[in-house]
């Protein structure tokens, strides 16, 4: 009894997996119930005898409501399906002026609206990519087709890849220094001599446009709801939802509402870009210290100036973080767009994939992964600049970096120009190294492939094996044998101790969707996979984080890296764990490893750094060891942030998880999958998405409410 | 006083969701237990007084009874809860959003307790700030501002950022950035409360001297008596929102309004605050020793010389006329005596 009043916390989660464990063991699988293997979920058997109620064929047993819940839900997706169809076929007919054909013509006004969106889009991109490679589609939509039949001269070149390459050296030297100057020119020669020049400015020109915009909105919408209360209320349900929301999921509806193509592409990447932006913008704006907008009021600024000379620069380093949140979602979306028919390196990379060819797959990745990480670096420097007041500059040192770009735009029409005649009747590689004209690397890295199958290929068959048969199907299959009623108890008990009755209510509603949803074995194999990543994950995060953090270097460089991992598009972690282990499970999982290690690594560190350094030197003149110190202070007050690290390596996960469809997990994602290529799949698509979404939810509610608690005790903020 | 600068009409600040409603019903007399126990705050609870022109108002009392609240009412970046406030003669409650702003920009400079600087910004652009707002281009700002840079003794650090400068230097930015418009009411919020002795020494002697040439309206917060001393024409002291005493150092000192007012200043040094004056015999004219001292003369300034003679010593006017006397017994008394027995 003295036991339980000191500790009463830790009687009560004992008590309530007692009474998990007794739930799951005391409710055996309905006999109508049977595992097929190929599916891999419980399914109701056929065969079952059913009965009459209210003239309806009812196959479901009142007891079986134990086991798994029937699937209410069922009637979602087909709903959504049929409202998105009304919307975009039905609803509103509108009479719009047709420039073509010069007549009125009715059409409904979502579909107008998509319409005009997209030929925005497809302009935009248009217009960056043919600067970059030239064509005619900008140009016709000024003048036409006609006048372009008889202007040909009219038609853009397109820049030679020389002068791109020297002019973003020219930007990246002018935004930092020689550092990142060599580093963009040698990142767009490599571009160019492997012949991956077209579908790089493909991408870089579907980025060009979704990253600015997408920051616009992203801004835009955080200092409204900054403002307006009201704003923010009705802002904020969906910013959760979509923070946790699998990026294949939108897709699918995106699908009917904007066709597919770049313009959809970019449309898609914004939905989910922009929520962080937002969040983040937020976040900073609220952090502002209330004096300093009062110092920014008394120097007489107005709205605007308040705005955007004080606010926003003060809440510079949310933002920044913002920014590089949207670079990291755009290139991950440059990628998984390419189902919806993005071109360029995407597409390429999911093409090569799909055939197995590692070699092509991984250089397609690592030029994304190389361009992801120089416009992420830019942006950092663009707006870390400074402006110096005290130079006496003459016109040319002012103006050097545009005199150089204009020399280096002569330069490089004149080798263009001589590349016609040194190259003749072959391929003008001065002006562009065409696709698979390059130097490539494909066949070493396939024979690379080939070899470390041949040679390891029995320990790495021995490893998949034991993995799977000892570790991950048993896992699975205690995953999938928990009665339904189990873990609605485990889940909403773990909330209304952590949270109270409110925590407790909002995780039961999440859980119960879900279980209501006619997928709810397959969400129970998308959660074992998540969670066999997010503990090996977190163990060798915060090892690897706490051992880091021991030396102020080594804490640094790992920062560092981190920042660079991030950076990556998600989809190219598959290119190398398939080289190893082929299309398994093992591969997602490793995959899912490696990309939610990141954020458990960086919070680690980031959390024992925030550790005040006076708390630091009063530990370390009372007496106490390194490693006292590490246990008594650091890691207690670290706590609270290590535990938003593992909100985010549960999201990550979950999201490598749900990408990890595209190898043949499953789970979820590969009904999405499936959905994607359905004509009918919107519904179902975004309601499994709306699933994956609950499920990181469950868990972001669970450790936000007790890192609040927890940071509250701490007297931390 | 006919064209004060700064006109307050009981002005209330009351911080909480219905202050409104409970001011109109408790009709002006506000308590603040009363208040708080309804939910709301008092920061400032009738406040009138004027300051005119070149006049220079150090407000004073503990720590959370209002003194920045008050501040922040007169330069409206809170809206009083009720009263009416007076600039030059404008009602300041009635301003339009663009007239308030052209007052800020020309009329008036605040530096601020927890300095509040730009991160984002250096030294030097941090003071140019206001003028850019103003719209001043961008080199005429700039060396408009290094000239405060060096005013406030802070050359070869403009390129520094805020988190790269001690406590006192980033107020120093602050006061250089509240001075850099040239504003006729400067409002300052404990402005010297960061720095070292020998600087706030320093600041403070430089403050005089530019008071004394620019005649600026100001309104000084400070908790060091001493300061307020040295630098005040008058005093306020408030106490839980309301002010107790407006008055001049001496008459704070010598005739204390209330009890509160009285303990405040007990441990004032007195020969800080009298003058001769305050403390002369004006019935003996005569049999006085050659030292002659003036009536407006701080008493701390002449003590010394006073308590070198035996005789009495002749105390002057303006016009080298004999007004009184001192007895240097009369110094020693004030200087050490009981200060509780007044006079
Ligand atoms: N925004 C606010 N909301 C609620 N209460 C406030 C707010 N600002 C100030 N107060 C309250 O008003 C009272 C007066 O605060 P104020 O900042 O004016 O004190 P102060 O005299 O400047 O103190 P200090 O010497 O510590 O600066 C305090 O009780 C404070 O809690
Ligand atoms: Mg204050």
């Amino acid at each position: 009894m003295e036991f339980i009043k000191k500790y009463p916390k830790l009687f009560q989660w004992l008590f309530l997996l007692i009474v998990f464990f007794g739930l799951c063991f005391a409710i055996d699988v309905p006999e109508t119930y049977k595992f097929i293997r190929g599916q891999a979920e419980f399914v109701k058997d056929p065969n079952q005898s059913f009965y009459i109620f209210l003239g309806k064929e009812v196959r479901y047993y009142a007891f079986d409501v134990f086991w798994r819940l029937p699937p209410l839900l069922g009637w979602l997706p087909i709903w959504i399906n049929d409202s998105l169809f009304f919307l975009m076929n039905e609803w509103m007919p509108i009479e719009f002026w047709n420039e073509d054909t010069q007549e009125f013509r009715t059409r409904p006004l979502v579909l107008q609206i998509s319409r005009n969106l997209t030929a925005f889009m497809t302009f935009l991109i248009e217009l960056i990519r043919e600067i970059l490679l030239g064509g005619l589609e900008t140009i016709v939509v000024f003048t036409s087709w006609d006048w372009i039949d008889k202007n040909p001269w009219a038609e853009l070149p397109g820049l030679p890849w020389t002068i791109v390459a020297a002019g973003s050296a020219i930007l990246a030297y002018k935004l930092s220094g020689k550092g990142l100057a060599l580093f963009a020119g040698l990142v767009m020669v490599y571009i160019s001599i492997f012949g991956q020049w077209k579908p790089s400015m493909q991408t870089l020109s579907f980025i060009l446009v979704a990253a600015p915009l997408s920051f616009i909105f992203g801004l835009g919408l955080g200092i409204a709801a900054f403002k307006s209360k009201r704003v923010e209320k009705a802002l904020y349900p969906i910013l959760l939802v979509m923070q946790t929301m699998p990026q294949y999921a939108v897709l699918v509806p995106a699908l009917v509402l904007f066709g597919v193509g770049d313009q959809a592409a970019v449309i898609v990447t914004m939905v989910v870009a922009v929520p962080p932006m937002i969040l983040l913008t937020i976040l900073g704006l609220r952090a502002i210290p209330p004096e300093v907008i009062e110092a920014g009021k008394m120097s007489g600024c107005n709205n605007w100036q308040l705005m955007f000379k004080v606010l926003i620069p003060t809440a510079r380093r949310d933002i920044l973080i913002g920014v590089n949140q949207v670079i990291m979602v755009c290139f991950s979306m440059a990628v998984i767009s390419a189902f919806i028919g993005a071109k360029g390196l995407g597409f390429n990379l999911l093409l090569a994939l799909n055939q197995l060819n590692i070699g092509l797959a991984l250089e397609a990745g690592l030029c994304i992964s190389l361009i992801a990480i120089l416009l992420d670096k830019m942006s950092l420097a663009w707006a870390n600049k400074q402006t110096d007041y005290f130079g006496n500059l003459t016109f040319f040192q002012r103006n050097k970096n545009i005199l150089f770009f204009a020399a280096t735009v002569i330069i490089g029409i004149i080798l263009a120009y001589a590349g016609t005649f040194l190259f003749k009747g072959s391929y003008n590689y001065l002006f562009e190294v065409p696709h698979n004209k390059g130097i490539s690397t494909a066949d070493f890295w396939n024979k690379g492939v080939d070899w470390i199958f041949d040679t390891f290929f029995v320990y790495i068959k021995a490893f998949n094996t034991w993995l799977i048969q000892d570790v991950l199907q048993p896992m699975r299959a205690l995953y999938l044998r928990m009665p339904v009623v189990a873990t609605l108890v485990l889940v909403v008990g773990a909330g209304y101790l952590i949270g109270g009755i409110r925590s407790a209510l909002v995780v039961c509603g999440l859980t119960l969707f879900i279980a209501l949803s006619p997928w709810w074995d397959r969400a129970l194999v998308t959660a074992y996979m998540a969670t066999f990543g997010v503990i090996v994950s977190c163990i060798i995060g915060f090892t690897v984080g706490t051992l880091c953090f021991q030396n102020k270097h080594s804490a640094s460089f790992m920062l560092g890296v981190c920042d660079i991992f991030q950076t990556f598009p998600s989809f190219v972690y598959l290119i190398p764990v398939m080289m190893l282990f082929g299309i398994t499970d093992t591969s997602v999982l490793i995959a899912v490893i490696v990309y939610a290690t990141i954020p458990a690594t960086r919070y680690t560190i980031e959390g024992l750094r925030s550790v005040p350094v006076g708390l630091h030197d009063a530990a370390t003149m009372s007496g106490v060891n390194k490693f006292q110190r590490l246990t008594k202070i650091e890691f207690p007050l670290a706590f609270p942030h290590m535990m938003l690290g593992l909100n985010q390596t549960i999201v990550f996960a979950l999201f490598m998880v749900i990408i990890g469809a595209f190898i043949g997990t499953e789970d979820l994602g590969q009904y999405i999958l499936k959905a994607l290529s359905d004509k009918k799949g919107a519904g179902i698509g975004f309601t499994l998405g709306i699933c994956v979404a609950f499920i990181g939810l469950i868990f972001d509610n669970l450790i936000r409410t007790w890192v609040e608690k927890r940071k509250k005790h701490l007297g931390i903020n | 006083m006919s064209n004060p600068v700064i006109k307050c009409e009981s002005v209330y600040k009351i911080f909480g969701e219905n202050a409104k409603k409970m001011l109109q019903d408790s009709n002006g007399n506000v308590d603040a237990k009363t208040f708080q126990e309804n939910g709301c705050i008092v920061g400032v609870n009738n406040a009138s007084f004027e300051v005119s022109k070149g006049e220079m108002l150090v407000v004073m009392g503990l720590s959370g009874s209002g003194k920045s609240t008050l501040l922040r009412c007169i330069s409206r970046l809170t809206d009083a809860t009720d009263g009416k406030i007076f600039i030059e003669g404008q009602d300041l409650l009635s301003l339009k959003n663009k007239e308030l702003i052209e007052l800020r920009r020309n009329k008036m400079g605040m530096v601020f307790q927890s300095f509040a600087l730009l991160p984002h910004k250096t030294v030097v652009e941090n003071i140019a700030f206001p003028l850019q707002i103003k719209g001043i281009k961008t080199e005429d700002s700039i060396s408009k501002a290094m000239d405060m840079v060096k005013l406030v003794g802070l050359d070869g650090r403009e390129n520094y950022f805020p988190r790269e400068l001690s406590g006192g230097q980033q107020q120093r930015v602050g006061i250089a950035r509240s001075l850099a418009v040239e504003p006729d009411i400067w409002f300052l919020d404990e402005p010297f409360s960061a720095l070292d002795p020998l600087i706030r020494k320093e600041m403070q002697d430089e403050f005089l001297r530019l008071q004394d040439k620019l005649q600026k309206t100001i309104m000084f917060i400070t908790h060091d008596f001493d300061e307020a001393l040295k630098l005040a024409d008058r005093i306020a002291i408030m106490k839980d929102g309301i002010i107790e005493q407006l008055d001049t150092p001496a008459n704070i000192v010598l005739n204390p309004a209330t009890e509160y007012v009285r303990k405040f200043t007990e441990e004032v040094p007195r020969e800080k605050v009298l003058l001769i004056e305050d403390v002369m015999d004006p019935s003996t004219t005569d049999n006085l020793g050659d030292l002659k001292v003036l009536k407006d003369e701080i008493i701390e300034n002449v003590a010394e010389k006073i308590l070198t003679q035996e005789k009495s010593v002749a105390v002057l006017d303006n016009k080298n006329k004999i007004v009184g006397s001192i007895n240097p017994t009369k110094i020693i008394n004030t200087v050490f005596g009981g200060r509780k027995n007044n006079n």
